[in-house]
């Protein structure tokens, strides 16, 4: 499938960030883009002029090392200006390589370390049910990272709780740090793991601008259990290279040369 | 001291729609009146410490005052990374109720006893720790954590304590607390030992021996003033803890003059938990008993320390 104008601007964001901070995790930021992008473009209620308005929904990026996707679509909404995302990962820069609440506008939470996103979005949901708002929160998990117990903790609650206003994302590109997900600690069946837990699942091309569209204009999947929607995904999306190779998971010590060949494959 | 951080609790969501309370899995009935009269902020959420912090730290995003309670060891060992990550780098007002600080659970054996939870608790950056030495503190304490914008660990002692602490010394979150003055000596506590070291401190004045309590409810923020102001004119010092001797108070006491006021250094000697796992049950007393940690040991110590020239 070929990159529209809009999908190849928010990789060029990315690859920009990585150039000025000369690293960055690569694969784990490409495999997300149009998830991110739908949901921005499309689904969250948000004011990017006002970060902190109560009646936005919440967006936690659970997988915080795909922080890179991140900026890029809160650059573009203007969040914060484009012009920063050439400082990621200075010392002095707002734009880290894990994202920090209080630090970048419009990131709820700092994640980075695994596992912490959904129990947080958990505790979101029920104060939104508590304040009576109707604002939803949206969780988007890595595949690795529900290798973690504590999502699973989450899982369970959400769906005691009934938390309609609550939807888990997986990022399901199937390759962990060390390899294959299927090898290291195997999810499948997957779909059926989250439904066992009590969530009304569906699963989605993750890449699909179309088809990511339907399924989140469908939320909720019902008025009393959580949803979950796995997006099927490519690591490294749109970099030849990079693509299911798990060496591009994250890059270091980037040069002049590297950066360039991923500029060219967005021509 | 339990029953009663409980009944704040409840206390503290009737007046403040803020407040939520959070248990893991405790005994049948706990907070029922809560559960009754605010259900929406009363939960059980089962044993998944990592989970619960999470959620608290969620919820206390959205301006809400989650109070947390389970055993000492599962809220800190167990999800210490949550302590860390979610509640301590976010810097939120939630409050961690651990019950059974030090060696409450002498019969469950080591799984169940915290003896390390002020180290790594107050090796956090923004975390409060606390450790009142019996019910009534613990009431003053619960009531003035409202709208303390940090995290706090509340450490709670054996239930039954005998009540030391006087309301006219009021409560102020990181102010030690003199609780008898001394010309000789100073004992330096926490918790319950509080009550211990008074006790011992009537008996040294049997011998003649004037040795004064000050008492640490608070050990983060550390009251550096008053410990300086305490100790300076004494000959004796003896920090006394529940816990184990790395990390806690009597660390907090040493890095404290070590870094102010060197030249008091060699007045101080330290009793606590020694560097093992319990490996006895018994009581928490007979566990005291084996630790050293008796109001002998206590007159020994200090009556050693004022000797030494």
């Amino acid at each position: 499938m070929a990159f529209d104008d809009r999908s190849k601007l928010l990789r060029r964001y990315v690859i920009d960030a990585m150039r000025g901070g000369g690293r960055g995790h690569l694969g784990s930021s490409m495999s997300m883009v149009e998830i991110l992008r739908v949901l921005y473009d499309s689904v969250l209620k948000y004011d990017s002029t006002n970060p902190q308005w109560a009646e936005r929904d919440r967006f936690i990026l659970s997988k915080g090392h795909g922080c890179l996707a991140l900026y890029a679509i809160l650059a573009d909404k203007g969040f914060f200006p484009i012009s920063e995302l050439e400082g990621f990962c200075r010392p002095t820069s707002r734009l880290g390589g894990h994202p920090e609440r209080g630090k970048v506008p419009g990131v709820e939470a700092s994640t980075g370390a695994l596992g912490h996103g959904l129990p947080i979005g958990v505790g979101m949901a029920l104060a939104m049910r508590i304040q009576s708002r109707n604002s939803r929160v949206f969780v988007l998990t890595g595949d690795g990272e529900i290798n973690e117990g504590s999502n699973w903790e989450a899982a369970m609650a959400a769906s005691k709780h009934k938390l309609s206003n609550l939807t888990v994302m997986v990022d399901y590109n199937k390759l962990q740090s060390y390899g294959k997900t299927s090898e290291v600690l195997d999810l499948e069946p997957l779909v059926d793991k989250w439904k066992s837990f009590g969530f009304i699942t569906h699963e989605v091309d993750g890449h699909d601008i179309v088809s990511l569209e339907e399924i989140l204009k469908k939320l909720p999947f019902s008025d009393g259990a959580p949803s979950a929607i796995i997006c099927h995904t490519i690591k490294g999306k749109g970099f030849p290279f990079a693509e299911g190779n798990p060496e591009w998971h994250h890059k270091s010590g980037m040069t002049e040369a590297d950066i360039q060949q991923m500029y060219d494959c967005l021509v | 001291m339990r029953k009663t951080a409980l009944d704040c609790v409840y206390q503290l969501a009737k007046n403040d729609d803020r407040v939520v309370f959070i248990g893991s899995d405790l005994g049948p009935g706990v907070l029922d009146k809560l559960k009754t009269e605010y259900p929406q902020r009363f939960f059980m959420e089962g044993v998944s410490e990592q989970y619960i912090v999470g959620m608290a730290a969620g919820l206390a995003m959205e301006g809400f005052i989650p109070y947390v309670n389970t055993i000492a060891t599962f809220l800190t060992r167990r999800c210490y990374e949550q302590v860390a990550v979610d509640l301590c780098i976010h810097d939120l007002p939630v409050r961690l109720i651990a019950n059974g600080g030090g060696g409450v659970y002498a019969p469950l054996g080591p799984t169940h006893l915290a003896i390390e939870d002020i180290a790594i608790m107050r090796a956090l950056p923004n975390m409060s720790v606390v450790a009142p030495c019996d019910a009534d503190e613990m009431r003053r304490l619960m009531m003035s954590t409202l709208d303390w914008p940090h995290p706090i660990y509340i450490r709670l002692g054996k239930g039954g304590d005998k009540i030391v602490s006087e309301e006219k010394n009021g409560f102020t979150l990181g102010k030690s607390i003199l609780m008898r003055d001394g010309k000789d000596g100073m004992f330096v506590t926490t918790g319950v030992m509080t009550q211990l070291a008074l006790e011992t401190a009537a008996r040294l004045e049997k011998n003649n021996m004037s040795v004064g309590v000050l008492h640490f409810h608070t050990i983060k923020p550390f009251d550096s003033t008053g410990l300086i102001n305490a100790i300076d004119k004494v000959k004796a010092v003896v920090t006394v803890e529940e816990h184990i001797v790395n990390g806690g108070l009597g660390s907090a006491v040493l890095e404290t003059c070590s870094e102010l006021q060197p030249k008091l250094l060699h007045k101080i000697a330290r009793i606590g938990i020694p560097d093992r796992f319990a490996t006895e049950y018994g009581s928490q007393n007979s566990l005291l008993n084996h630790w050293g940690i008796t109001s002998d040991s206590l007159v020994d110590a200090m009556t050693k320390k004022i000797a030494e020239k």
